[in-house]
């Protein structure tokens, strides 16, 4: 059941825009890592990366997987996700033309889950029941809240081992977010998985991380071992409470 | 009341050979974004492949099959040689498809000649016969079934298949179907290949009935731009009325007004545009 991610040494950006400095982390298996950083510092970067729609200038990124190391620097999109690694996007990005349902069975691409399609639909409905009543609805027409309950439920569609999510908190009220980022801890112990979370609100993050980076202009500044540490941090208090 | 009747079934015939035309050119244009100058010229490569075929076997069948089948096989090595090389610029993809469509002008004179030909079609079609006050063509309805039916197998496929649904999650945000495991590239072949198939599906048709010779790839090129930008880029339903419209349009300025033809058909269009940028069933 291992599953763990190991960035090194990475650099990228938008062609002569250099983004990301290099950058080393860890996502040890079945952790939650939180990465935090205020707006434009290179985390959204950073996930497309991992998933290869951003081609990186140098460094390693290796993800282990049942004992067995990917490298994943130079594979296609559709490959990565095929290994068993999932991005919940920022802003959602569902498909807003497709119903719910197509939205799932989209998810399911993966040659492992398009097996068990029928038993991972069941495991969506149960685990998020709104979304049971919306079947034929189109993505585009629900709330917010409930896009990024079936923007999750999507990349489960995958049976990921290692799930990527940016900053799901974007857009929602604040009892949403709550709801959302307990989803998301539910998610990890109920199927194992091992979770990059980027995100912008500490407080909400730090509540189901098991230790956390603060990158700032596309370089790790700040690396707390725990979430006290990561709380009681001079950097994080100054970026996130203006202290 | 004749007259219109007639006029009505010309059109309409008219819009059903413009559907198979602009069906392929709206979907390729809605997955990958590319303006394809080239189309005009996959409507002219099928008549003449389909001509030839004729000529050799005297299968119309054969014909359809041989002349859809090449130029689908030619589209798909445009994409997959030269297009992929460019995806996202879109102006040098432009200028690219430019120069194929000039390419295969010269290619079409080289092999076939300059000379206009139609293509035999079958005895039983080339009949016709007297309703009511209507001279009914059996071509024409023929073309007109062709278009109904590749209408609901295009259908069919886009809104109940998984690989429908694969390109109509790359048409909402292809960015996004990477991201869910949608191999993309093969999707964009696969769309590029049938779009081209649909076109020369329709210069077949066409063959038989506006015949086929140098200078109809760029004779129709406008026609598939404009159904395909009324009706809303990207959008099947938006093919069908854009198509039907056109060819109405087109049949019913040619007859009334002759020395405007050109604008009873573009001056509506201007019209629609302006009232609804996206186009009929556009969406963004
Ligand atoms: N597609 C893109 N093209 C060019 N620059 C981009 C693109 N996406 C992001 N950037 C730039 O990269 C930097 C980091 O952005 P991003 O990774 O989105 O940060 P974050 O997710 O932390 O807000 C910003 O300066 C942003 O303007
Ligand atoms: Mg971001």
């Amino acid at each position: 059941m291992a599953s763990s991610l190991r960035i090194d040494g990475l650099r990228a950006g938008y062609g002569s825009v250099r983004v990301i400095h290099d950058l080393s982390l860890r996502v040890g298996e079945g952790e939650t890592v939180a990465l935090l950083g205020t707006n434009g510092n290179g985390k959204s970067t950073l996930m497309h990366c991992i998933m290869g729609v951003v081609r990186p200038g140098a460094g390693r990124i290796v993800a282990k997987l049942d004992g067995i190391e990917h490298d994943l620097a130079g594979k296609a999109p559709h490959q990565i996700v095929q290994l068993g690694i999932a991005l919940v996007p920022e802003g959602r990005h569902l498909f807003p033309r497709l119903t719910v349902d197509e939205n799932l069975l989209l998810g399911a691409h993966r040659s492992d889950a398009r097996r068990r399609i029928a038993e991972n639909l069941e495991l969506c409905f149960e685990t998020f029941p709104a979304l049971a009543q919306r079947r034929d609805q189109l993505a585009g027409s629900m709330s917010g809240g409930e896009q990024q309950m079936l923007a999750l439920a999507r990349a489960l569609m995958t049976a990921p081992r290692i799930l990527l999510v940016d900053e799901p908190s974007v857009g929602l009220s604040p009892l949403l977010v709550a709801q959302v980022i307990a989803k998301i801890e539910e998610l990890k112990r109920r199927f194992g998985l091992t979770v990059l979370m980027a995100e912008q609100n500490l407080a909400q993050a730090i509540r189901i991380a098991d230790r956390g980076y603060v990158i700032v202009h596309g370089r790790i500044e700040f690396e707390g071992a725990s979430r006290e540490e990561l709380a009681k941090n001079d950097l994080v208090k100054r970026l996130y409470l203006g202290l | 009341m004749e007259f219109w009747l007639t006029q009505a079934f010309n059109g309409i015939s008219y819009g059903a050979m413009l559907f198979l035309l602009g069906s392929g050119l709206s979907l390729v244009f809605g997955v990958m974004r590319i303006v394809n100058l080239a189309h005009g010229s996959y409507f002219l490569l099928g008549g003449y492949v389909g001509l030839t075929t004729v000529s050799r076997t005297k299968s119309f069948p054969l014909a359809l099959l041989s002349g859809a089948l090449s130029v689908a096989l030619i589209g798909l090595g445009m994409e997959r040689l030269f297009l992929r090389r460019l995806s996202r610029q879109s102006l040098p993809q432009v200028l690219m498809t430019m120069g194929f469509a000039l390419v295969f002008q010269d290619l079409g004179l080289l092999v076939w000649g300059g000379d206009p030909y139609t293509l035999a079609v079958p005895a039983f079609l080339a009949q016709s016969v007297q309703a009511g006050p209507v001279f009914v063509q059996f071509y024409r309805l023929f073309i007109i079934a062709v278009a109904f039916a590749v209408g609901i197998v295009l259908w069919v496929f886009l809104e109940r298949t998984r690989a429908g649904a694969s390109i109509r999650a790359t048409v909402d945000d292809a960015e996004m179907a990477q991201g869910v495991g949608i191999n993309v590239p093969l999707v964009s072949a696969g769309v590029f290949a049938l779009g081209a198939f649909l076109a020369a599906l329709g210069g077949v048709v066409g063959a038989g009935f506006i015949g086929v010779y140098p200078g109809l790839d760029f004779e129709v090129l406008p026609y598939a731009f404009v159904v395909v930008i009324v009706g809303g880029l990207g959008s099947l339903p938006g093919v069908v009325v854009g198509s039907l419209l056109v060819g109405l349009l087109d049949n019913f300025g040619k007859a009334l007004f002759p020395e405007l033809s050109y604008f009873t058909l573009f001056a509506p269009m201007a019209l629609i545009l302006a009232l609804k940028p996206t186009g009929l069933f556009g969406k963004r």
